[in-house]
């Protein structure tokens, strides 16, 4: 059969958009959104209860808050919005159509599907097992039939990417290689495969155990294969949100990679080494070797860390010599000065890449240091460290490309443009300070899921210091403000779509240079001349080394010598 | 060197394109590699590991 394919050129920024593809970006980015909300609301109800004085739920509904809360934004509204980000790198960037729409139509269906059961079975309060569900907790065989169901439409999002490719290559869409920001997709997609794979070995088994076929999971084994999941998974964000930082770059300013060569080599380190990291999640236990602890994390994750951190130096890189290149070239900073702040595109996208280094990039390599990870192990540090990789991460940075991908995909402007230029502080400056806070109560001792931390009904007591409270007091705030922030973003986004000013193609005059030409073509800016983001990078590097050797001197405290 | 300006197979120099970026463009066995790697050094090893630890008596 012949395909006849839809496409239609964006006047704005010079896409190819291929139909099938762009029925399914809708689809994926919609649900994408809805369940950011729904996971939200969950996540704020969990932050007030945190709050010692405010205290809002009562233990069993916080346990399932906190599970509905880590189900719906660490995994659902996240792979959602990343299937529409495979279908844009693949079909939109390679000027290609979309292989097999229809296996895109069952990856949504059953991903939905699977989702809603999920939500089903921890709202009926048997499954408050939280994301992580370690046995021997047992949950529902719902709540693992629902995970299942919507790894395996994501794997077939996955084969609808690939297949893309091969048609894409095939038809001669493109010239050379694939343009940086589609690789970078195909390395999310690379992780997904092993993260998906990684979790049919252990939640088949688990679902099987918890309708009683199999009478016994070891929970050390459920714990090492379940983390080859679960933080894969999130390996998957990272790179996902790194080829979206380069896409804002490409779209706002026209920019190219510092150099292909160099980018292409860092997302080459996350497919050989990022989802080794999941290893210190295992770092306390007995069972391991040191061996095998190190090798995964002291010297496999520091390769991959080192990838992020060339995507840290590029990034920004990027955009100073577009910028210079246009004329701003006062001093070190005139190019970050004069940058569109008030554009929430690059706003969004430039907080996610500062805190994301700053915040979690610096304390997961803290934590992922055998020796540090003691301090802080199984501690509110660690939500507070995945709140800054995550949420001021991936979650800012898919925020931000929304506000390109509405007026391009939608044909519709975006409502509230004052409201809009305020959105990305507010999200990005509450997560920073939820992600900091419940840091602030980690190294204070502060266990993580723990519905009270007073000890009210405890038979032996146990105090913390009184800064604790006052670091889940001000977590508590800042979630506030991260919810005004992610609420107006759904209000934005949404209205923009029902009742954004529809924007007419047609009448629309060709812009003389297309932005799309950066990103969806192969090539390097051909300058290595950005001192700013040298003096950033510099700034970054003394802080990162303060910052470890400050953790060290709270190991050496934990253990006096005399 | 100066780096083509589409890649791999667009340099129009007529030579081969360099290792590195052939290896990159191999999508499919950068997939192979994506996911070996991870089984063997993360899983493969560590569940070795656990297969390794006696038993307990009651």
């Amino acid at each position: 059969m012949t395909a006849i394919a839809q496409f239609r050129t964006c006047p704005d920024t010079g896409f190819k958009v291929h139909s099938a593809a762009e029925k399914l970006i809708k689809a994926n980015a919609v649900a994408a959104v809805v369940f950011l909300l729904v996971g939200g609301v969950f996540g704020l109800s969990v932050a007030l209860t945190r709050w010692q004085e405010v205290h809002l739920l009562p233990a069993d509904w916080f346990y399932l808050a906190l599970t509905a809360h880590g189900l719906d934004v660490l995994l659902v509204w996240i792979i959602f919005f990343e299937m529409a980000i495979l279908y844009f790198a693949s079909a939109i960037l390679l000027n290609s159509r979309l292989a097999t729409p229809w296996i895109g139509w069952l990856q949504f269906w059953l991903m939905l599907i699977g989702a809603l059961i999920t939500n089903v079975a921890v709202l009926q309060g048997d499954s408050s097992v939280m994301f992580t569900s370690y046995v021997p907790m047992k949950a529902s065989p719902l709540f693992y039939l629902g995970i299942i169901l919507f790894a395996v439409g994501a794997l077939l999002g996955c084969c609808v990417f690939f297949g893309t490719l091969i048609v894409a290559k095939d038809e001669k869409t493109y010239e050379g290689s694939v343009p940086l920001v589609t690789f970078g997709a195909i390395t999310a997609a690379i992780i997904a495969v092993f993260t998906i794979a990684s979790g049919a070995i252990i939640l088949i088994p688990t679902l099987l155990w918890s309708v009683g076929y199999i009478s016994h999971i070891d929970p050390l084994m459920y714990k090492t294969v379940w983390w080859a999941m679960g933080h894969s998974s999130q390996q998957i964000n990272v790179s996902a949100h790194v080829a979206v930082w380069y896409l804002i770059a490409a779209v706002i300013f026209g920019a190219k990679p510092l150099s292909e060569k160099v980018s292409r080599t860092a997302y080459l380190m996350y497919i050989l080494f990022l989802q080794l990291a999941s290893a210190h999640h295992m770092l306390v236990e007995p069972g391991l070797s040191s061996e095998w602890k190190i090798f995964n994390t002291s010297y496999a994750m520091y390769l991959a860390v080192m990838g992020s951190m060339i995507h840290g130096l590029t990034v920004p890189g990027s955009i100073e010599a577009a910028q210079r290149k246009k004329g701003f070239n006062k001093g070190m900073f005139e190019w970050l000065r004069k940058a569109p702040w008030g554009n929430p595109a690059f706003s969004g996208m430039f907080l996610s890449l500062v805190f994301f280094g700053f915040i979690g990039g610096i304390t997961g390599v803290v934590m992922g240091t055998e020796q540090l990870n003691l301090i802080m192990h199984n501690t509110l540090y660690v939500p507070g460290h995945f709140h800054g990789t995550v949420v001021a991460g991936t979650t800012l940075a898919f925020m931000a490309v929304t506000y390109i991908v509405v007026p391009l995909i939608w044909r519709r402007e975006i409502i509230w443009p004052g409201l809009a230029k305020l959105q990305p502080y507010l999200f990005g400056f509450g997560v920073a300070g939820i992600s900091l806070f419940m840091m602030g109560a980690g190294t204070l001792g502060v266990s993580r899921r723990h519905w009270d931390i007073a000890f009210s009904d405890a038979t032996l007591s146990f105090d913390y210091p009184a800064a604790a409270y006052l670091m889940l007091t001000l977590n508590g705030i800042s979630a506030i403000l991260a919810a005004i922030g992610g609420a107006l973003y759904i209000l934005i986004v949404v209205g923009s779509i029902l009742f954004g000013k529809k924007r007419d193609e047609a009448a629309a005059p060709a812009p003389a240079e297309p932005t799309a030409a950066a990103a969806t073509s192969y090539g390097s800016a051909g300058t290595a001349a950005v001192p700013g983001t040298f003096m950033l990078a510099l700034i970054f590097f003394v802080t990162f080394v303060l910052y470890y050797f400050v953790n060290w001197k709270y190991l050496a405290e934990t253990w006096g010598v005399s | 060197m100066a780096e083509s300006e589409t890649g791999a197979s667009g340099g129009g120099t007529g030579g081969k394109p360099p290792f590195m970026q052939r290896l990159l463009d191999n999508h499919f066995f950068l997939l192979f590699l994506g996911v070996v790697i991870p089984t063997v050094f993360y899983i493969l090893w560590g569940v070795m590991e656990l297969t390794q630890i006696p038993v307990a008596n009651y």
